[in-house]
């Protein structure tokens, strides 16, 4: 009844509606004539005051730090238990084992709980508790109705302080994780990721290193047993709970289960030094495209470095949206590439990458790839204009609040600051360093960052389809890289021919 | 650093950027409906307004209710050529002087008919086959249309349309076309609200086709990205093209490459005259607004867009399979393998059956495909099956993929994926697994209220789809209704083998032939 009451109201209205569409803003006729600007007129009220909420912080006796957010919204509950350390860390002889420990982890489950049973435990509920691993990290995360929480997060700690790794699970991590490796050369576009790593970082970099099929055969159960106990110590954790929980009953629950685990040494990150590339053109030959995929690329920065502000202005200016150089030259005006973007790339504790990347049809590689070279060039020798500068902190500044604009994303900010020891202000520090960037700022930055002779030019692509030669770049013959997928004798036969 | 536990899947899904009718349960469809308006104007548009001020932003999601299905014969990718020409500006945007500016794409357009109707004389025929003189002339004409485009050129202020969206905080500003439909979006900040509103409302009344056949050029890289040096790309187009006889899902929707490259301004103004009409648009706004003042403004904007006459529906319906199909592929890249069995669309009372199948087979560690072919056999590393592929705005089909192990094969895949379909075509479904496809649609439907962008989408998908957003909740009933018997009867009628089509690629160890449609 109530339904069909407010249908009819709905109806009334749009007659009511009816009656008042008389006036447009823009009439249709005034639309058809030209009103350059008619869009600048219309006015931008301030925007609703707006105090996002910072996530509760505590600190227990042992270092263990815990971030609460409370969110009311809806009755889920998300967390995550992020212990530092990830594959930068692992052995080069074992490289994979991060990625085998993250997926073995949660499959095998706990001494109590098979891995198995806990699947069908936890999605009778439409929970998930999961683990994972990256570069630098690994965590135990969960998602669950509030309903669930305290059987759910008993799961997400029984699996963080009892796990039961399983030789069989292990196997079964091993075979996905060799999936990954014999068809990594099937998409061009990761090869050319991969490689371009490469040449910045150096082939045998902890930073971008590659699990091969030896490596992963030689991890153990033993390795991740001795991983787990290496990284799972409370002064190396960060916990981070975000949804419908009151923090004072989180915060005795947490403190309940952590504060009585031991101290351990204090994680050290490798710092490797981070060569860049040799300057040159590098090609990896690959007949199934008629695509190159072409990526130019050198040493980004550092957050922590005070030029970050500018940097990232001229990031902007250089490949930020639409309106960027790269993609008005590339794309709109050229119409090379529908892929086509760049970043001056700053990680929080090593430097990042400086790329630019385009996929251009085989014949216009090199025009493509000169294309891309001049942009950058350019940064050091075409002045930024001042509405160059006004448009990119506009685009910066005016799209900051979705840094902010959900509670899950204000936690997830303080975490990683947290997690790499930056000031718990630093976000607000990045906005205010954006405001104060000048045009001489960017012309400084250019000129100390921009080097186009430390940089090298990587395509992956189809060589007998390109049309210019890629020598005519002016950066020498290129140097064909070799992607063959390295597999050991025993496994030829039993991988049916898998090949590069 | 990465914090949420993301599971990483090689999604098929994804790729084909399928809509995602998420199956949603209603937690409590009376409170929602407080914050939800929804006005049809006069012209037709369908407005919807969910009011979720948990911060000063807004997100909308504007679908058109064409996609590349609609494309007329020899025209595949229109729709999808279109929805990039929506970011090009509008009569005041991205132009120096309109008037000018006009004339001079008037000019283009003779120049390309010329230059099109000589080349059209020699589709298919290699180069060689042209006369000298009629190479001649063809190298005039499109001399003349080169000159023609860069006159043009010199009127437009490129991508002014999406400087002033970026410039104004608008963030994931994108749009997709699918087979069934285009869609647009971004989220901006509350106090761009009216803005945004003249910024959408001009690109649906006044688009204008500038730099189309620059664009065209960019689409088609995005044609050799997804498709021709892609493996999984190419594989489904080979797999819809031998599916489907008659229906517009035998098309890749980037377009068949001679349609793309001969595609006109023209023919993209008559698509947008015959489908962007605001009756075949249904636009959502979901964030800090208020309806009672947002709404009245949104009228102003949306209301002044010229009515037209709702597109007729389509005729062509894809005749009954009468035998089963393969197609496999012989390429350097290891092996895929795809199946799909003819499915009804998604009016069809047995919907929800295909997606409670859907979930069985394929929803996490618990699902059927993944324990049987991954974790017991060890034959597949993924394993899923799922419905409305291509789309499911027509009858598409119910569709299974796996990548196998190393060492393992397309055609083992098929083999197993027949003995669970068979199991399932023979034995009921447990009590749990039923009673869990409820419990995860139920959450899905209530996490998914908890995202503006997200909640945008479904708002405007479902009010478009059934006339009532309501259904994103109401359909948790038809959820709840669907039983063994159901199950088993509906897996019966689908997965036969005269209903059946797959392809493979399989691994060719000898260096395979170059791709096609080599640049020149």
């Amino acid at each position: 009844m109530r339904r069909r009451w407010l249908a009819a109201f709905l109806l009334l209205g749009v007659a009511f509606a009816q009656a008042q569409v008389t006036t447009p803003a823009i009439p249709p006729d005034a639309r058809e004539a030209k009103q350059p600007g008619a869009w600048e007129k219309i006015a931008i009220p301030p925007l609703h005051p707006f105090h996002p909420q910072q996530p509760k912080r505590i600190e227990l006796s042992n270092g263990l730090v815990i971030l609460l957010q409370e969110d009311h919204e809806l009755p889920f509950i998300n967390g995550f238990i992020e212990m530092r350390g990830g594959s930068q860390s692992e052995p080069a002889e074992r490289a994979g084992l991060v990625d085998l420990y993250a997926q073995t982890w949660r499959t095998s489950g706990t001494a109590g709980h098979s891995g198995d049973a806990l699947d069908d435990l936890l999605e009778a509920k439409a929970a998930k508790v999961e683990t994972s691993g990256d570069d630098d990290s690994t965590a135990v995360s969960w998602s669950c109705l509030k309903k669930d929480e305290d059987q759910v997060f008993a799961i997400a700690v029984d699996l963080l302080l009892h796990p039961a790794f399983d030789e069989q699970k292990l196997a079964l991590a091993k075979q996905q994780e060799m999936a990954g490796i014999v068809r990594r050369n099937d998409d061009a576009g990761g090869i050319a990721a991969r490689e371009a790593a490469k040449l910045v970082y150096g082939a045998h970099s902890p930073y971008v290193r590659q699990p091969e099929i030896a490596t992963t055969m030689a991890v153990t159960l033993a390795d991740l047993t001795a991983w787990h106990t290496r990284t799972v110590v409370p002064n190396n954790i960060i916990i981070g709970v975000e949804g419908d929980f009151d923090a004072a009953a989180m915060e005795k629950t947490l403190r309940g289960t952590f504060e009585k685990l031991p101290r351990g040494p204090a994680w050290k990150s490798p710092q490797v030094p981070v060569p860049g590339p040799k300057p040159g053109v590098y090609l990896v030959k690959k007949a199934d495209v008629n695509q190159s995929n072409v990526w130019i690329v050198g040493v980004g920065t550092e957050r922590r470095n005070p030029d970050y502000y500018a940097l990232s202005v001229m990031n902007e200016i250089f490949s930020g949206g639409f309106g960027s150089r790269l993609f008005q030259d590339v794309r709109t005006r050229l119409g090379l590439a529908y892929s086509v973007y760049g970043v001056y790339g700053a990680s929080y504790d090593h430097p990042g990458m400086f790329y630019t990347v385009a996929a251009t049809k085989s014949a216009s590689t090199e025009e493509a790839a000169r294309e891309m070279l001049k942009e950058i060039g350019d940064l050091r020798t075409q002045p930024f204009a001042d509405d160059e500068l006004k448009t990119a902190k506009d685009q910066l500044l005016n799209s900051f609040i979705f840094r902010y604009d959900t509670r899950e994303k204000v936690l997830n900010e303080a975490a990683a600051l947290e997690f790499y020891h930056y000031p718990p202000d630093f976000l607000e520090k990045y906005r205010e360093g954006v405001e104060r960037v000048t045009v001489a700022d960017l012309e400084r930055v250019a000129h100390r960052y921009i080097d186009p002779a430390k940089l090298a030019v990587l395509v992956v692509g189809n060589d007998t389809q390109f049309g210019r030669p890629l020598s005519l770049l002016g950066l020498g013959q290129e140097q064909v890289l070799d992607v063959t997928i390295p597999i050991p004798p025993q496994m030829r036969e039993e991988l049916g021919g898998a090949q590069e | 650093m990465k914090l949420p536990a993301a599971a990483k899947s090689l999604s098929l899904l994804c790729l084909l950027c399928v809509l995602s009718l998420a199956c949603a349960p209603a937690q409590d469809l009376a409170a929602f409906e407080k914050r939800v308006t929804v006005r049809t104007l006069p012209n037709g548009l369908t407005l919807i307004l969910c009011h979720r001020p948990e911060a000063p932003v807004f997100s909308y999601f504007t679908i058109v209710d064409a996609g590349d299905a609609n494309d007329p014969g020899g025209e595949s990718g229109l729709a999808h050529m279109f929805e990039h020409l929506a970011f090009k500006g509008t009569k005041d945007i991205g132009t120096k002087d309109y008037e000018a500016e006009k004339a001079a794409l008037a000019k283009v357009e003779d120049a390309w008919a010329a230059y099109d109707a000589e080349l059209r004389r020699y589709a298919g025929q290699s180069s060689a086959s042209i006369p000298p003189a009629d190479a001649q002339k063809l190298a005039a004409l499109k001399a003349q249309f080169d000159a023609a485009d860069k006159a043009a050129n010199q009127y437009v202020i490129p991508n002014e349309f999406t400087e002033i969206a970026e410039a104004n905080g608008a963030t994931g500003l994108n749009a997709e076309t699918s087979l069934d439909a285009t869609q647009y979006f971004w989220s901006m900040p509350e106090n761009r609200l009216e803005l945004w509103a003249y910024l959408e409302s001009d690109r649906i009344a006044n688009p204008v086709p500038r730099q189309f056949y620059r664009e065209r050029d960019v689409v088609e890289e995005e044609r050799r990205m997804r498709v021709d040096s892609d493996p999984v790309g190419r594989l489904v187009e080979q797999f819809l093209a031998t599916a489907y006889v008659e229906h517009p899902y035998r098309r890749p929707g980037v377009g068949w490459e001679s349609e793309v490259t001969q595609l006109s301004a023209t023919e993209a103004e008559a698509f947008h005259r015959k489908y962007y009409v605001p009756a075949n648009i249904t636009i959502a706004v979901v964030g800090d607004v208020d309806a009672a003042t947002a709404m009245p403004m949104l009228e102003r904007y949306f209301g002044a867009i010229p009515a037209g006459p709702k597109p007729e529906p389509m005729a062509s319906v894809e005749p009954p399979q009468v035998a089963e199909k393969q197609v496999i592929l012989h390429e350097a890249a290891q092996p895929l393998y795809l199946e799909g069995y003819h499915r009804p669309d998604y009016r069809d009372p047995d919907d929800a059956v295909y997606d409670a199948i859907q979930d069985i087979f394929s929803n996490g560690r618990t699902s059927r495909l993944y324990r049987s072919l991954v974790r017991d056999q060890r034959i597949a590393v993924e394993a899923e099956g799922f419905s409305g592929f291509p789309g499911d705005k027509y009858p598409g089909l119910f569709a299974f993929f796996a990548v196998p192990a190393p060492g393992h094969t397309a055609a083992e895949m098929g083999a197993a994926i027949h003995k669970e379909i068979d199991k399932l075509k023979t034995a009921d479904v447990s009590d749990a697994e039923l009673e869990m496809f409820r419990t995860r649609a139920r959450a899905d439907v209530l996490r998914s209220l908890g995202d503006n962008q997200g909640l945008a989408q479904e708002l405007a998908i479902y009010q478009l789809r059934y006339g009532d957003w309501r259904e994103l909740f109401k359909q948790l009933d038809r959820i709840d209704a669907v039983t063994k018997a159901d199950i088993r009867r509906v897996a019966n009628k689908t997965f036969v083998e005269t209903n059946r089509t797959w392809a493979a690629v399989e691994t060719q160890t000898a260096p395979g032939p170059a791709a096609k449609g080599a640049g020149q």
